[in-house]
């Protein structure tokens, strides 16, 4: 047979191999030890010492060309298996995915975050302090002494005459105060208790107060850095009003409302300048140091920048009341 | 405070509208809560007189009568009231009146009788929540007068919330004062010129406590008739306080209280015994009050005496034994001055607060007392007739409270507000407010006027400057610091790190009240003392709680009642656990406490939907421990804990201490905490987990580790957690790792025995380990747990 032959009649039988098995039984048929062509490189002795390296590189370039197409054609089947393989493993994408359930952070517990990271960056460290509280640090040290009228005006929950559950969180501003030198700038948050109980009070809510004393704190500054936290905290301009009021522990004292879109005037925290009986309390010498202190009550806040319009929708612990804020 | 804005403008008149005066006072400090209408709008509404009146002859119930409108012809109107009868003045709607709830009079028949009109009860027009029969007014009423025109009726109620330190605002003289201050109106008073005096009687008064009552002013009123009505017009006021009229000696020191803020009191003088004295009461007293209350009064409580007995108690309440009656002929009128000292806290004590005590409390005019005293009389004597003694007046003037000079520094005042408010501008509003201020090297001197009991340093005088000066004229600027940085420990986690992890794995954050219910409390906790509310909001809401379990088995709870089949609940706060030694008799322990029920993971597709069980809650909290780098510190230990499933209880214990525990909820529990099957919780303190040691860097070995897996048969009741222990105690070399990776329980393993499959690694930091090195380690765990556990290799 002609070597042409011989490759062509290759070629036929590698394309019609249609698994590695069948590829490798025409491999052996043609370039295995008793292959087709290999028997041909054996018919080179009969000839001469002339003819030889030509027929050689004949039988040598027709190997390589089967080789060739065996690879080319092992490529293609392996190819297609994959293919196969790939097809066998597609599934549908459009299942929903394996999931854990998510949880989520208190709605009140995300705007103290928010109200932390607020002063934080401002360099005001978060303080912590107890809930049942002796009458110096929630009364007298704020300058309410017994029978104070503001005293009547707090709804207080009493254990004994002397003891409480802390109507405002000031008493951990006392302790620091107490405990520090000024400069200080701290925030208090944490639960308040009061004696009421109806659509716009709940006994136990949350109050984050912020106090710094230090040479120079003036009342500007307060109205200051309130504006920014509110505009900050709202992500909007919003008018803001400094209304007079009275605090036994501060002196100019004031409330502030900023504007509801319909318009109304809507008080959302207290604040003033630190009462300098206050300070003498604390041995802090106020002809020295001024301070200023502000108090927010973070339901409030956080009811009016989420449109929750149910105070007490914070600790019925509604899982698809929670679940909105996550 | 609530009053009738024209009654406020009678004594001041500003350019404002009502609006616009509410706002002066809000913006002033006097925070204005409500600005509401007398009456609902009504109109038509006339005065009119009752000519006839007799049975509907066909209805038992109306009446058909002819009243006069004024009109010349008399109107027939059916009317079913019972108190009506002929001769009454009556408010009528005419035909083509509206009244409030745009409810239109017409023209029309009554079981075949006319009626042209209607005869108005209070509620009818929007005054009040009277139903009893149509309004009855006073005889002198005009026939004919519009009724809003007769009832000034277009007219505001101001309703003011005042601070405690403003006691001279609680009157409508002490707010026109401070209007007339705001606008620089003037002030317009009313007659307050003494009355005749007409006889000589008096009683003695005899001042045995001069501190708590410096001044105390009596007079006879003779022969007043107190069958007489008070008049509409100051009736009216009153209402629009919200006082109800009651009889003219009342109502006339209630007026003269809301319009001067000075109390009076009116005792019946036949029922005195003797002179007066202002005196503390004596041990053990007693004194029946006038809303029928006795009460044993202390010796620190001011009493107003005769001879026998105690009358009232000053400046807060009368007697019911000496008050005024419609019998009363005579009565004596006191007008006293009470110290704030005197007063403050007694009302509380005894459950009372009257308007007399919220105002002596706060402070009272103490040079009010005659034109407050000659007020009340010249209103009594037109109303009630009678004739006037003389004022006998019992005073200590140096008891009396003065005003101390206050000095107001320049600098001061820039040095707190953080601007320089002009010299001129700070004087005009010291002396506006009565403060009297002497300039001089760059500081004011200024005294407080008698009524002001709240300007006694020098930043009052910064506040009332800043006040009326407008805060909101006042400039914003930044806060001004020193830069230095924070503490910030590394070795500190922050708890929001453990929140965050429990979010992350599912859990929802919970805040419940630190009150709870005491019967569920017990039922869990029966052995920890809580501490007790005296004055809870409702009974289950008294009992602080001893741990955040309660709480977030009442939110779990709530949540399956609405159909929440996965519940996984976490809170962060204290707990409160009753201890005589410790401050304010209670530890305050800030803990971290979960609660999962239900399904562990939410129905899926793929996968089954199992419950929660033990190991998913244990697994939470090894993630908590987790973070802190420091698990070895941390044991498991299998316990009891009287709210727990006596087999589903772990104690968690870090460095030998109890720090926390996790188990299911006792299953006889559930049904009464309203919990819908298993619920798994844990409680741990913060403390335990929020400290985190530095990493100390350690070189990682590059040899090649070597693995070896044993199952152990050991019985079922020993705890595999021992087992692993144990192996970590011996301290076999170049261990570097541990697991349990099965268990196994049933067929080829006896009863009473379980295999449980280990994985050891080993490594050596620096070269590597032979077989021969590694069977040695191997036999030495083996022999161990053989000795320690009975413990023998499964084949």
């Amino acid at each position: 047979m002609q070597l042409v032959e011989i490759v062509e009649q290759a070629s036929a039988a590698i394309e019609a191999a249609d698994s590695p098995a069948a590829l490798d039984q025409v491999r052996v048929e043609y370039l295995g030890k008793k292959g087709l062509l290999t028997e041909q490189l054996k018919s080179l002795g009969k000839l001469s010492a002339e003819e030889r390296p030509l027929a050689g590189q004949r039988i040598n370039e027709a190997k390589q060309q089967v080789q060739q197409r065996l690879n080319q054609r092992n490529e293609q089947l392996k190819q297609a298996q994959l293919a196969e393989k790939l097809a066998a493993e597609r599934i549908d994408v459009s299942l929903p995915g394996r999931r854990q359930q998510v949880g989520g952070v208190h709605p009140v517990q995300q705007t103290i975050r928010r109200i932390e990271a607020f002063f934080g960056d401002l360099g005001f460290s978060v303080k912590q302090g107890p809930e049942v509280e002796d009458d110096f640090h929630n009364f007298d040290a704020l300058n309410i002494p017994a029978h104070h009228p503001a005293r009547a005006d707090h709804d207080t929950f009493y254990f004994t005459p002397t003891t409480m559950l802390r109507t405002q969180t000031s008493g951990v501003q006392i302790r620091t105060m107490e405990a520090e030198q000024p400069p200080l700038r701290i925030i208090s948050p944490g639960r308040v208790y009061r004696n009421d109980y109806d659509q716009t009070h709940t006994p136990m809510f949350h109050q984050v107060e912020g106090l710094m004393v230090d040479k120079g704190v003036t009342f500007t500054q307060l109205k200051g850095i309130l504006q920014d936290f509110l505009t900050h905290f709202f992500e909007e301009s919003l008018e803001v009003r400094f209304r007079p009021s009275y605090f036994p522990f501060t002196e100019p004292s004031a409330e502030v409302d900023v504007r509801r879109k319909d318009g109304q005037w809507l008080e959302i925290l207290g604040c003033g300048m630190v009462h300098p009986n206050v300070l003498k309390a604390v041995g802090i010498d106020p002809e020295i140091y001024t301070g200023f202190a502000f108090g927010m009550g973070v339901e409030r806040l956080t009811m009016l920048r989420y449109g929750v319009n149910d105070l007490r929708a914070f600790f019925e612990n509604d899982l698809r009341f929670l679940k909105q804020f996550n | 405070m609530k009053f009738s804005e024209s009654w406020l403008r009678e004594w001041v008149n500003p350019d404002l509208d009502s609006q616009a005066l509410a706002d002066q006072f809000s913006m002033a400090g006097l925070e204005v809560d409500d600005v509401l209408p007398v009456a609902e709008a009504f109109s038509g509404v006339v005065v009119g007189h009752v000519v006839s009146c007799g049975p509907h002859p066909d209805a038992d119930k109306l009446q058909v009568t002819q009243v006069d409108v004024g009109s010349g012809e008399l109107l027939d109107i059916v009317c079913g009231a019972p108190n009506c009868r002929q001769g009454l003045k009556v408010a009528v709607a005419t035909v083509g009146a509206v009244l409030p709830g745009n409810f239109k009079i017409k023209k029309t028949k009554l079981r075949g009788q006319p009626s042209h009109g209607m005869l108005c009860s209070a509620s009818e027009l929007g005054l009040s929540d009277d139903h009893e029969g149509i309004s009855e007014l006073p005889e002198s009423a005009p026939i004919g007068q519009d009724y809003r025109q007769y009832l000034q009726l277009d007219d505001q109620i101001i309703d003011i919330d005042l601070t405690a330190n403003r006691g001279d605002c609680l009157s409508i003289r002490g707010l026109a004062r401070e209007m007339s201050v705001l606008t620089q109106q003037p002030l317009q008073k009313p007659d307050l010129s003494p009355v005749e005096v007409s006889h000589q009687q008096q009683v003695t008064v005899d001042l045995q406590a001069p501190q708590a009552c410096p001044r105390y002013l009596a007079r006879v009123i003779k022969g007043v008739d107190l069958t007489q009505q008070s008049p509409v017009w100051l009736t009216e006021r009153l209402r629009r306080s919200g006082i109800r009229s009651i009889d003219p000696v009342v109502d006339v020191t209630n007026y003269v209280l809301l319009e001067l803020g000075h109390p009076l009191h009116g005792f019946d003088l036949a029922k005195i015994e003797g002179g007066i004295q202002v005196r503390f009461a004596k041990p053990a007293e007693t004194l029946t009050l006038l809303d029928g209350n006795t009460v044993e009064l202390d010796d620190d409580v001011l009493v107003i005496a005769d001879q026998q007995k105690a009358l009232a108690m000053a400046g807060i309440f009368g007697g019911e034994d000496s008050g005024v009656s419609a019998q009363t002929q005579d009565i004596l009128l006191e007008s006293a001055f009470f110290s704030p000292t005197a007063i403050l806290g007694k009302a509380r004590r005894f459950g009372l607060h009257t308007d007399a005590s919220h105002r002596y409390e706060r402070g009272v005019d103490p040079q009010l007392q005659y034109q407050a005293m000659e007020r009340a009389s010249a209103l009594l004597l037109s109303i009630c007739g009678g004739q006037t003694g003389p004022i006998v007046a019992a005073e200590a003037e140096q008891y009396l409270p003065t005003r101390e000079q206050v000095k107001l520094r320049e600098s001061r005042l820039a040095q707190v507000l953080g601007v320089t408010i002009d010299t001129n501008v700070v004087s005009d509003i010291l002396t506006r407010l009565g403060l009297q201020p002497q300039y001089a090297g760059a500081e004011w001197t200024c005294q407080a006027p008698a009524w002001r009991f709240d300007i006694a340093i020098e930043e009052d005088l910064i506040e009332e400057v800043a006040r009326i000066y407008g805060y909101n004229r006042i400039a914003a600027e930044a806060p001004a610091a020193q830069l230095r940085m924070t503490e910030r420990r590394e070795s500190q986690l922050p708890l929001t790190a453990l929140t965050d992890n429990l979010v992350h794995r599912g859990y929802q954050e919970a805040i419940t009240y630190s009150f709870v219910d005491p019967k569920h409390q017990a039922l869990l906790f029966n052995e920890t003392a809580a501490l007790s509310l005296p004055n809870p909001i409702s009974v289950d809401m008294s009992s602080m709680r001893v741990s955040l379990w309660p709480g977030l088995i009442g939110a779990a709870s709530y949540n399956q009642k609405r159909q929440q089949q996965q519940i996984a609940l976490f809170e962060s706060g204290l707990r409160f656990i009753a201890d005589d030694n410790a401050d304010c008799g209670v530890q305050q322990q800030p803990m971290l406490a979960g609660l999962r029920a239900g399904k562990m993971f939410g129905e899926h597709w793929s996968d089954g939907d199992r419950a929660v069980d033990f190991y998913d809650v244990k697994g939470d909290v090894e993630a908590l421990i987790a973070q802190t780098a420091d698990a070895a510190q941390f044991r498991f230990v299998a316990d009891q804990h009287p709210a727990l499933h006596p087999g589903q209880c772990a104690a968690i214990y870090k460095a030998g201490r109890l720090v926390g525990y996790v188990g299911a909820i006792h299953p006889q529990f559930e049904k009464p905490l309203g919990l819908n099957g298993r619920t798994f919780v844990f409680e741990i303190e913060q403390a335990a987990l929020l400290h985190r040691p530095l990493p100390e860097a350690q070189t990682i070995s590059k040899q090649p580790s070597m693995r070896r897996d044993i199952a152990l048969v050991v019985s079922t009741s020993v705890a595999a957690g021992e087992v692993l222990a144990a192996i970590e105690n011996i301290g076999v070399n170049q261990l570097v790792g541990l697991n349990l990776f099965d268990v196994y329980r049933g067929q080829g393993v006896a009863d009473g025995q379980q295999s449980l499959a280990l994985s050891l690694t080993f490594q050596h930091p620096e070269r590597s380990l032979d077989e021969h090195e590694v069977n040695e380690a191997m036999n030495t765990v083996v022999k161990k747990l053989e000795s320690e556990f009975q413990a023998t290799l499964r084949d």
